[in-house]
């Protein structure tokens, strides 16, 4: 499929090479299974058949695969990637869901027990954005952002030239 | 890590809490885009920071949907172009 991209040796296995092959093989696994339902023959003149939803619901799911990769690519390390996969496989499997929360609820909570900071408001404001971030405290969060941020960056730069090479063909 | 949080909870040190923060904070200030180009590293207070790694991940997020948005749409032209081409073969 992208020949460029899946040349990267496998001694090699830095984090964003794991996340590309991972990410390019859910990208596989969704195209197989959206070409094997059937397009609706209807319109011809517009450029794609597939009616909005059926878009938003491939979006979502490009999204989802984007981040589980991600997640996976950094493995049980890190906090945030523990709560993502967590979140992934929860939704995957809703009947066995309890067990798994309480454990990942466990982590530390002591942020509520320290003293109240002068960027109290900013750090909570930041608890939204870190996934995971609810249950850490103040050092925790602010670790786990970086580690977070620098992932992110890996997620786009990748996207952004998986995006390309398929633009360009 | 774990032992030093419990020492400073035990001996009231806020002190020791507030250099961790200013550590962290300083080794997020060197990942953020605007503020590492813009000004100097010791004007930034922390606040500022923190805010700006918020607005930076949602933009990092925004990005990524944006992205997947566009491969979705790519996806689904590679997969019309093929069902045209073999439309268009059975045609004939």
């Amino acid at each position: 499929m992208n020949p460029q991209l899946l040349s990267l040796s496998p001694n090699n296995s830095s984090l964003k090479s794991r996340f590309t092959l991972g990410f390019l093989r859910a990208l596989k696994r969704l195209n197989m299974q959206t070409s094997s339902s059937p397009s609706p023959p209807q319109t011809v003149s517009s450029s794609s058949s597939s009616s909005p939803r059926e878009m938003c619901r491939r979006y979502l799911r490009i999204r989802i695969a984007a981040d589980a990769s991600m997640a996976s690519a950094v493995g049980s390390r890190r906090a945030w990637s523990r709560t993502l996969l967590l979140k992934i496989r929860n939704r995957q499997f809703r009947s066995c869901n309890s067990s798994a929360r309480r454990i990942s609820m466990k982590k530390k909570c002591s942020g509520r027990k320290m003293k109240k900071l002068k960027c109290d408001k900013e750090i909570n404001e930041l608890r939204k954005f870190v996934p995971g971030g609810e249950a850490m405290d103040a050092c925790s969060l602010l670790d786990e952002a970086a580690h977070y941020i620098k992932c992110l960056n890996t997620q786009v730069k990748v996207m952004t030239r998986i995006a390309d090479i398929y633009s360009a063909t | 890590m774990s032992s030093r949080r419990s020492r400073s909870r035990q001996s009231g040190g806020s002190r020791i809490s507030d250099d961790q923060i200013n550590d962290l904070v300083s080794k997020l200030q060197q990942l953020l885009p605007e503020i590492r180009n813009s000004r100097r590293s010791d004007k930034v207070s922390a606040s500022t920071v923190l805010q700006e790694t918020c607005n930076y991940i949602r933009s990092l997020h925004r990005e990524v949907d944006d992205l997947s948005e566009r491969l979705s749409e790519l996806l689904a032209t590679t997969d019309t172009a093929q069902a045209a081409v073999i439309r268009s073969l059975l045609l004939q």
